[in-house]
């Protein structure tokens, strides 16, 4: 594997002349020392967001780690073969690069191509499946079409009518009429902005983490005391849903950033490295603080999944190939929802999450509990997991997915429905 | 007196207008509004057909159905659904639940009509 030795061989002397040591690196980069290690001794192939971190990390730009075209060329046929589950001869893929680099470079861009449709097509039947906004928009247009065309027939077909009744059903089709226009008109701006399903916006929540991803997931103007700076960016989030949301987010970043103030969160990091617990006990704070902080923290990347008692996802922090539905339950095998049956009890896990190419990702889930009112008064839980690339070695992983609608995952025992891709069902 | 039909159905321009076409063809028709009302209605006014919208204030037309097709009285008193979700698993629920007869939205005037004399022996 030249492109991927070339890549973790680079890394590895950057980091030696820099004098970090492994554990360092890694921690700034938002992924375990073993997990570096494999990539430093090219037993583990790293591109996009990982790499993009590490060079970060050492101060570098991408290209400087990166194998070279060639490299990646090889590295995307590689993850064709990988994919197809087809059996290629993968000891002659670096032959087959540089003697017929048109044809190879024709394989590995339908590759990417089919990555990015199969992409938008989770992300649309997602939409269409369980989205009760267009749900409910669609509804509210066939109700008044049926309503118009009901009426419709009886003022054209009906040569008797009685001047009043006439009156009345001509009134009956004007409502109507507006009423369809409106629905149809909010049904039209509703999909101008779902154009493109992997970056369109309509819920209250996706709207606040497009706001939060705008800023790095990281409120500066909170690290500085100086969270009402942001009041004028809040007003312009487009829904008055999100402004609430965010309201309620930068508030509770206030919080967290007055329990555990940065420079003494990044001291505490470097002695303990990134446990929640450790970190929990060091700043006296719940789990679920840590947890936030370090999914916002610049530097460490983590995915983060927050729900409440019911499992619902109320928030969410993106990572690459460990896919959240945009509505709808999740699968039911992810650990937040172990943790969220066993309350302040620590979920560790390593998964692998069904797809075209399945990854590894090791994560943390912890429910919390609080009292609301009186003593005896409402209980509510909230759980929440924390996700970042492990490979994890020869460890077994917990196979999930990400909704049972577009698992393929074959013969598994939690599943709630069907799923569209063949194989899952 | 011609057959009775018992429309239920929260679109007030839609009811009125089934009401219209059913009377015109010789039917008596009441209207409801409101699901949770439904059951209680039928047993009192004791219809020969009921017209139903799947989606309703109080009580979804397949819980009205489920109700109906439990109770003795009911068992098998044709029901025609009207309903603007179409989708393949809408009907189906639909007829599992004991609908005799399923009309997606928009439908033609005449349909209601034809399908409702068919489902009396008209």
């Amino acid at each position: 594997m030249p492109g991927t030795a070339l890549t973790g061989s680079r890394i590895r002397e950057q980091r030696s002349q820099q004098g970090l040591r492994q554990a360092d690196l890694a921690v700034q980069a938002g992924i375990s020392a073993s997990y570096l290690n494999l990539i430093e001794h090219n037993r583990r192939r790293v591109a996009g967001d990982v790499l993009a971190r590490l060079a970060q990390a050492l101060g570098l730009a991408v290209d400087v780690l990166e194998a070279g075209a060639q490299g990646a060329l090889v590295e995307d046929l590689r993850s064709a073969a990988a994919a197809a589950d087809s059996d290629v001869e993968l000891d002659r893929l670096e032959e087959f690069a540089g003697r017929y680099p048109g044809w190879a470079g024709l394989v590995a861009a339908q590759y990417r191509r089919g990555a990015v449709l199969e992409r938008s097509v989770e992300a649309l039947n997602d939409r269409m499946t369980h989205d009760p906004h267009l749900s409910a928009t669609l509804h509210e247009v066939l109700s008044a079409l049926s309503s118009v065309r009901a009426t419709a027939g009886i003022l054209a077909e009906t040569e008797d009518l009685e001047a009043g009744q006439r009156a009345r059903f001509q009134g009956n089709l004007q409502q109507d009429a507006e009423r369809l226009a409106v629905s149809a008109g909010a049904l039209v701006a509703y999909l101008d902005g779902s154009e493109r399903p992997d970056e369109g916006t309509t819920a209250p929540q996706e709207e606040l983490e497009a706001w939060l991803a705008v800023w790095g997931w990281h409120l500066g103007d909170v690290e500085a005391g100086n969270p009402t700076a942001l009041e004028a960016e809040i007003l312009g989030l487009p829904s008055p849903g999100a402004r609430v949301l965010a309201r309620a987010w930068v508030g509770q970043a206030v919080r967290d950033a007055k329990a555990l103030p940065l420079a003494a969160f990044r001291a505490a990091l470097v002695e303990f490295g990134p446990d929640p617990a450790l970190l929990a006990q060091r700043f006296e704070v719940g789990m679920l603080v840590v947890f936030r902080r370090l999914a916002m923290l610049p530097g460490f990347r983590f995915g983060l999944v927050v729900c409440d008692g019911s499992g619902t996802v109320t928030y969410r922090k993106p990572i690459d190939g460990f896919m959240v539905p945009r509505f709808g339950a999740a699968c039911p095998l992810w650990p937040i929802y172990t943790a969220l049956s066993r309350p302040m009890s620590a979920v560790s896990a390593l998964v692998e999450m069904a797809g075209r190419v399945p990854q590894r990702f090791g994560v943390r889930a912890f429910c919390q509990v609080t009292q609301a009112g009186e003593f005896g008064g409402m209980e509510l839980r909230e759980a929440a997991m924390l996700i970042w690339p492990e490979a994890g070695g020869d460890a077994t992983a917990l196979a999930v997915g990400s909704t049972c609608r577009v698992c393929a995952r074959g013969g598994c025992a939690a599943r709630r429905e069907p799923s569209i891709l063949a194989e899952g069902v | 007196m011609g057959q009775h039909v018992l429309l239920i159905e929260d679109e007030p321009n839609i009811a009125e207008a089934i009401r219209f076409v059913l009377a015109r063809d010789g039917w008596q028709v009441s209207v409801l509004a409101d699901g949770a009302l439904a059951v209680a209605e039928v047993s009192r006014l004791r219809p020969d057909l009921v017209i139903l919208d799947l989606m309703l204030p109080g009580k979804s037309g397949l819980e009205i159905v489920a109700q109906l097709r439990a109770a003795p009285g009911t068992q098998s008193l044709p029901v025609m659904m009207l309903t603007a979700k179409g989708l393949a698993r809408d009907r189906d629920a639909a007829l599992a639940a004991g609908v005799s007869v399923f009309i997606t939205k928009p439908f033609a005037n005449a349909d209601i009509v034809a399908q409702a004399r068919a489902m009396v022996g008209l």
